[in-house]
């Protein structure tokens, strides 16, 4: 009977002693009976240590010197997280800062291990959201651009620009609207195609007489590279070809090197 | 003898009795028997008389974040130095790398030209105004302490970035770096004292230069 109730409950991925598993049941099903769901919030904050011991630092880096210490089976209580790491209050009233590694080492009082959620490979394919900011040369001129962009699924996604455009001669902005193509969304380094249309507005720079203000329309293509850098951050460098649409005899190609860093959420 | 036939006989009625009942069902005589009611709908094996505990990812107040105000003196060069004030928003990516966003503004005074001509200003609009975006990196982490009991984190950090100086009338681009130096007189408020150059190019006085605005200034920021 205990073997059919051990293989019918999944168990946790340390191979520990079958005592620790009976443990564990006996946790999960005492958890699991009504009355404790509404103290969840609170006992979630709340973990045991299950490593030897866990070290306190005086300060959320790997420097900050260890002060305290909490052995095995004292419970500490989560009061904030901070990059990786957490500050943690024991029952001594001692509080300091455990890095991640320690704290995926301890467990629910329900005896679970807890899920300190960390941005993978994985998120990074798959993320709905993200927003970036590059730099880098349009035409000769320096240009500054955020974006923001939805995927609709891991291989196509839509973004939204705006630029501010700091040349010689001129000065201008620029919106546009593009959609992207990733072709193996789950490489670290994954190239994409784009295509896009958009506003561009421009103005002659103050010490020059000739020129008037100009608002264009534009089309691009471009191709680019994404490259999952680490958490929830990516490096993005991509080339453009304009074509802006003016009012003039000819259109005018313009062509953009830009690189920078993004969030993907 | 007797029990013997006795066994014969009850093992016959037995096999004439099953396979009358295999007939009555094969064919379908006799009463119909209905199955039991089932409250369950088909295909439910077994109902679990638990409660599912809703599994949540623990809640933890995350502070990644930081706002802060600052107020310092710039240094417009050939402009003279006035007070810079502004706005810096940070996000902690790891425990050494942040990216943060700087606004901030100040007046320009009069050039040297301006001041013996008498009145005769190269540009109406005095206001710089400028925006940049930056990442930075906490290369000295440390402590300070005060008198025997109390220690407070600090953390000497590196910054440089790219942004946009509205200045004589014009966007400029704009490099900027320095160093900043962050006292943590709590786990969420701090001191932030910090220096930094600005670099663009004017043309206003004649030929075309790159200019250093130098600017230092100290600030409270919040963590969030």
């Amino acid at each position: 009977m205990s073997e059919l109730s051990t293989s019918t409950i999944p168990s946790t991925s340390r191979s520990s002693s079958s005592a620790w598993c009976a443990c564990l049941i006996a946790l999960v099903l005492l958890a699991i009976t009504p009355g404790h769901a509404e103290a969840a919030d609170d006992e979630l904050r709340r973990v045991a240590v299950a490593d030897p011991y866990l070290e306190m630092h005086t300060g959320p880096g790997r420097g900050y010197p260890i002060f305290h210490v909490v052995d095995r089976g004292e419970s500490v209580e989560i009061v904030m997280q901070r990059t990786d790491w957490y500050q943690v209050r024991a029952a001594n009233g001692v509080e300091g800062w455990v890095d991640q590694a320690q704290m995926e080492l301890t467990l629910k009082p329900d005896g679970s291990e807890v899920d300190f959620a960390r941005a993978t490979l994985e998120d990074f394919t798959n993320a709905k959201w993200e927003a970036g900011l590059l730099a880098g040369d349009f035409g000769g001129a320096n240009i500054i651009s955020l974006y923001g962009g939805y995927s609709l699924n891991p291989h196509v996604s839509v973004e939204v620009w705006g630029s501010q455009i700091l040349g010689n001669f001129s000065n201008g902005w620029m919106g546009s609207v593009n959609v992207v193509h990733e072709t193996w969304p789950d490489w670290r380094f994954s190239p994409f195609f784009t295509l896009g249309v958009g506003v561009i507005h421009t103005s002659p720079k103050s010490t020059i007489v000739q020129g008037e203000d100009r608002t264009d329309e534009v089309g691009h293509v471009g191709v680019g590279l994404r490259v999952y850098a680490t958490r929830r951050f990516l490096f993005r460098v991509e080339y453009k070809s304009y074509v802006v649409f003016t009012s003039r005899d000819e259109n005018e190609e313009v062509e953009e090197w830009k690189a920078g860093f993004a969030f993907f959420f | 003898m007797e029990s013997r036939f006795r066994v014969l006989f009850l093992i016959t009625l037995v096999i004439m009795l099953s396979g009358c009942a295999a007939t009555k069902n094969l064919f379908g005589i006799g009463d119909e028997e209905a199955p039991p009611p089932s409250s369950e709908p088909p295909g439910q094996v077994v109902d679990p008389q638990v409660e599912r505990r809703e599994i949540k990812e623990p809640k933890i107040d995350r502070e990644d974040f930081e706002v802060s105000a600052f107020a310092g003196l710039m240094n417009i060069e050939d402009f003279g130095s006035d007070l810079v004030y502004g706005l810096r928003f940070a996000y902690h990516i790891t425990e050494g790398f942040f990216i943060e966003a700087s606004a901030g503004q100040s007046e320009a005074g009069l050039t040297s030209f301006e001041a013996l001509s008498g009145g005769a200003l190269l540009f109406e609009d005095r206001t710089l105004t400028y925006y940049n975006l930056n990442l930075g990196y906490n290369i000295l982490p440390g402590e300070v302490f005060l008198g025997e009991g109390r220690a407070y984190n600090t953390q000497f950090y590196l910054i440089a970035g790219l942004g946009s100086t509205e200045f004589a009338e014009d966007d400029r681009f704009t490099v900027n770096f320095g160093a900043g130096f962050r006292f943590l007189i709590t786990d969420s408020v701090a001191l932030h004292a910090d220096f930094r150059d600005h670099l663009f190019d004017i043309d206003i006085l004649g030929r075309e230069k790159t200019t250093h605005n130098l600017e230092g200034t100290i600030g409270v920021s919040v963590f969030f």
